[in-house]
């Protein structure tokens, strides 16, 4: 069994042991259990980066088993630059929430940590799949445990956020589907990616296929102007639910973007290149500007999502190196810095049970080591040089400007809109004196708290003071890609 | 002698044998619960079922009685997972039975066992007068199970609706075939598409009687327009006998189809596929939007069923395309794949309604399974991974019926189809809804009735396999697609 494997059943594996470990009485055995199945997942991933070789676009890690012959169906894994650091990501995240939901999650924490464990070895499995099948198997069953986690776990509104979840990212999939079919039969039979990269297709036939994949992929990213369940979604999560959605699964929907349009339907994906920019641009200031508004926590964090992933995919749509990498490293630094804002927002909520700005002012008097994580983080989210969020941005806009001057100046109004809002918010609720009675009881972080919240500050500083090691590894995949991109497809 | 062929028929003999004897054992049996009438007619199905299995398993396929009998591995394997599905039914069925007062006389499991005869008769039927006589034992024995419970006043009402319904039903494919038999002059199946092949038979003739015998079919699968029995009986009948109609017997009703409109005419493909996708567009429409006002289970159920045989007759569409035949084996294998799935589903999902419903309240209301993810984990997850598995997420085995029916659509390569194939997706998404809904009530609502108490082992055993077969079938489906696609390969390739 290969490594990818591993890091796919793993976390399954004791996902579902958890789940049979459900009894009352039992709850620490289970979170102490799920921590060590999340650690040991982790650690499986380990040899997949120390073991993953820089300068080739190849696939690495490769398995492939027959699995259903009937439709020519394989189990085949691999993972290449633009991949491969998502694998240790999700796990990392599985880390951080299962520490996350130690004291705060009483009731029936074995199903909690089960379905966050499986979750996690999903998404791992969407990361690494080399066969279409495979990949929307995994996509779609990643929503049954977010959906489970939404409606258990939830707030008060929370019936409405995880049918709307589901049933949104459901219809733009089932598109999906038709098309994935309709590869299988134009390639003469295969669902292997890599046959259908280099598959001709006509004009007509890209167009359709880029659009049934836009309308998945669209909707999980999210994309303006099908993101509108997302802020219902956050608001609505639990703090791991809304840590592992923002951090992980909206990749999957950039993701997708690299796996399948780009390199599928390439004359389509130039064609309407101009389209995908516009929904970009109008994501990032648009979206910021409704950030500004915000008077809730995480709907304000939620739409900063939104404008953040415009970058990533601008960055892809511009088609130069410096921005698709730029996107895929936004990607990554995304997944730290709004699972760290989200986790922060968690931290507060535990102690106040309000999301709203107006409930707050003036933490910093009491919780002075909190806010001085919760700084850096905001920092992070407006993209200050030094942290992970400053990298993926600043070649994303860099790239953007060689691309078209008013693209670039556009897209580095994110920059602005970004502090604006942040900082805005972390004044409101942070500094100042203290605002109400609430505040006047808090507690600062405990030992676990500081755990999480010092995982992910190393995390955002290290990426953000030598993003090397990342830009590396993915190199020679987005150069490939691009060069794939470049040539047409149409006979 | 030699001539009839007496192996084609051994499943069936033994079933007849068993019954008579199991009828006239059970008027010793004083239990409420029919232990041993309940042991024995296990046992006979199960020995039907399994000299079915291994007659398909070889592979080999033979004619018996004239030619009247075929024993292709086809229809043995739908035989063999007819008497599968009737001894899962039995075995969730007693306990409920049991404390309605149905298992005096031990009629629940001789008639059951009777409609199973009627449905192996049905299936491995080759001649018009074999495949109504297996129809008629089957639907007879239907009406009186359905009125079993002779003091309900919606069980005798469902049962009225049937019968009339159903006997009208019966009429038109009787029509049907009697007109087919005048323009053929032959009731013989493999005689009648060679007749009609020669092309000197009026089409109109033709039509005309294939015109009856696909409103009979319809009626049989509950497809619109044709559907109206479907939720009013299954809500009306007993839940055990709700099973019996919506699970085994739909495996019969697809080996008739398959018997008539593909083995005997299909070189009236042309005509009958129009009718069938008229057929299939109006049931996924009625069934998923009817879906959505309902609040009872099994009405639920009972739509969620018209909307599954529409997809169904998607697959049996799409085998003739401008005439050419190779894409056949891929759609009728596609569309066998996912009845055979969907009637594994159905047993769970009413497994969990027959394990729910105590003497006294019947538990049919969606709003009785609030809160059973923490009243009954077992029976939560088993319902939740049916639930998913009719939508058609993966990794269930509803996903692989569904890929294989609109892998058969899309491959004809007609934007028709392909538009169909899009339609039928969308149309899932609608249905997607309501079946989430009943994960939504189980895991995300509080609950409003007591823990049940603990089922009959039997019972927990077969539903936790039934589950584990829906989610390990999603993971694995290549052997039972194979199973499928071999088994119509041979049959109708000779």
């Amino acid at each position: 069994m290969g490594w990818l494997s591993l890091a796919i059943w793993t976390p399954i594996a004791f996902g579902v042991i958890c789940l049979l470990l459900g009894r009352e009485g039992q709850q620490n055995l289970v979170r102490w259990f799920a921590l060590v199945g999340s650690l040991v997942a982790l650690a499986v991933t380990v040899p997949v980066v120390s073991g993953f070789r820089a300068g080739t676009a190849a696939m690495q890690f490769v398995e492939r088993y027959n699995w259903v012959d009937r439709f020519h169906i394989h189990y085949h894994l691999g993972v290449d630059g633009l991949s491969m650091w998502f694998v240790p990501l999700t796990a990392f995240i599985t880390v951080i929430v299962v520490i996350s939901a130690w004291e705060v999650i009483t009731d029936r924490v074995h199903q909690y940590m089960g379905a966050f464990l499986i979750l996690s070895g999903l998404m791992v499995g969407v990361f690494s799949s080399l066969d279409g099948i495979l990949f929307y198997t995994f996509f779609e069953a990643t929503l049954i445990p977010m959906y489970l986690i939404i409606g258990i776990w939830g707030g008060p509104n929370k019936i409405y956020a995880a049918f709307k979840f589901f049933l949104y990212t459901l219809l733009g999939s089932l598109l999906t589907l038709v098309a994935l079919i309709y590869l299988y039969i134009a390639s003469n039979g295969s669902f292997d990616i890599a046959t259908w990269h280099q598959l001709k297709l006509g004009g007509t036939a890209q167009t359709l296929i880029f659009f049934a994949f836009l309308a998945a992929f669209a909707v999980k990213v999210p994309m303006w102007p099908v993101h509108t369940w997302l802020p219902d979604v956050h608001v609505e999560a639990p703090t791991g639910g809304s840590a592992v959605l923002a951090a992980i699964m909206l990749k999957l929907g950039a993701y997708g973007f690299l796996r399948f349009s780009l390199p599928i339907a390439p004359d389509a994906a130039r064609e309407w290149a101009w389209l995908m920019i516009t929904f970009s641009i109008v994501a990032v200031v648009y979206v910021g500007l409704v950030a500004m508004v915000q008077k809730d926590m995480k709907k304000l964090v939620a739409y900063s999502s939104v404008a953040h992933m415009g970058f990533v995919t601008l960055g892809f749509f511009i088609f130069n190196d410096l921005g698709m990498a730029g996107g895929i490293v936004q990607m990554i630094a995304h997944g730290f810095v709004s699972a760290a804002m989200f986790l922060s927002i968690g931290v507060l909520y535990d102690r106040v049970h309000s999301r709203d700005i107006a409930a707050y002012g003036g933490v910093v008097n009491k919780m002075p080591r909190f806010a001085a994580f919760a700084l850096l983080f905001a920092m992070a989210n407006c993209g200050l040089p030094g942290t992970a969020g400053f990298v993926g941005e600043w070649m994303v806009i860099l790239a953007a400007v060689k691309f078209n001057f008013w693209i670039g100046l556009l897209s580095a109004t994110a920059l602005i809109f970004g502090a604006a809002y942040t900082l805005w918010m972390y004044k409101r609720v942070y500094l100042g004196p203290v605002g109400n009675h609430h505040v006047e009881e808090l507690t600062d972080i405990n030992g676990r708290e500081f755990l999480i919240m010092a995982l992910l500050a190393v995390a955002t500083l290290y990426m953000g003071l030598y993003p090397k090691p990342f830009t590396d590894v993915m190199d020679a995949s987005v150069a490939n890609l691009l060069q794939h991109v470049a040539q047409s497809k149409l006979r | 002698m030699e001539s009839f062929g007496w192996a084609t028929l051994y499943p069936e003999i033994l079933l007849l044998i068993a019954a008579c004897v199991i009828l006239l054992v059970d008027l010793r049996v004083t239990d409420r619960n029919r232990t041993l009438t309940y042991a024995l007619s296990l046992l006979a199905i199960g020995a039907a079922s399994l000299i079915a299995g291994m007659q398909a398993a070889s592979g080999v396929t033979s004619y018996g009685f004239s030619n009247m009998v075929a024993s292709d591995p086809m229809g043995n394997w739908l035989k063999c997972f007819a008497g599968v599905a009737m001894m899962v039914t039995l075995v969730y069925g007693r306990p409920y039975a049991a404390d309605r007062e149905m298992t005096r006389g031990g009629e629940l499991f001789t008639l059951g066992m009777f409609a199973l005869l009627g449905m192996f008769v049905m299936i491995s039927g080759n001649n018009f007068l074999v495949i109504y006589l297996g129809l008629e034992l089957l639907t007879l024995s239907s009406y009186a199970l359905v009125a079993l419970r002779r003091d309900n006043g919606i069980a005798t009402e469902a049962a009225m609706k049937y019968f009339v319904l159903g006997a009208m039903a019966s009429g038109f494919l009787l029509y049907g075939m009697s007109m087919l038999y005048g323009a053929t002059g032959s009731l013989d199946i493999g005689e009648v598409i060679k007749a009609v092949s020669t092309g000197n038979i009026r089409h109109q003739v033709l039509v005309f009687g294939l015109v009856f015998i696909v409103a009979g079919l319809a009626f049989k699968l509950g497809v619109a327009p044709f559907h109206m029995w479907v939720p009013d009986v299954y809500q009306g009948a007993p839940t055990a006998v709700t099973l019996i109609i919506g699970g085994a017997s739909k495996l019969a009703a697809f080996a008739m189809v398959m018997r008539l409109l593909v083995e005997g005419l299909l070189p009236l493909a042309f005509d009958w596929q129009q009718m069938l996708a008229v057929m299939a567009v109006v049931s996924l429409v009625v069934g998923n939007f009817a879906a959505i006002a309902q609040s009872n289970f099994k009405r639920l159920l009972a739509y969620s069923t018209i909307s599954q045989m529409g997809f169904v007759l998607l697959g049996l569409m799409s085998g003739v395309v401008n005439g050419n035949a190779a894409a056949a084996f891929n759609a009728y294998s596609s569309a066998m794949f996912y009845v055979v799935t969907y009637v594994l589903t159905t047993l769970a999902a009413f497994g969990v309604i027959l394990m729910l419903a105590k003497e006294g309240y019947e538990s049919e209301e969606i709003s009785d399974l609030a809160g059973l993810g923490r009243r009954s984990p077992l029976a939560a997850v088993v319902l939740s991974v049916c639930m998913f598995s009719m939508a058609g997420l993966p990794p269930l085995v509803g996903f692989y019926a569904k890929l294989a029916v609109l892998q058969a659509l899309i491959t004809t390569g007609l934007p028709l189809y392909i538009g169909m194939a899009v339609f039928a997706v969308v149309l899932s998404l609608i249905g997607a809804f309501y079946y989430i809904r009943v994960v939504k009530v189980m895991y995300f609502d509080a609950p409003t009735q007591p823990t049940p108490a603990l089922a009959p082992v039997d019972v927990r055993l077969v539903l936790a396999v039934n589950g584990a077969l829906v989610l390990g079938l999603g993971i694995l489906p290549s052997g039972l697609m194979k199973l499928c696609a071999d088994a119509i390969l041979n049959s109708l390739g000779s």
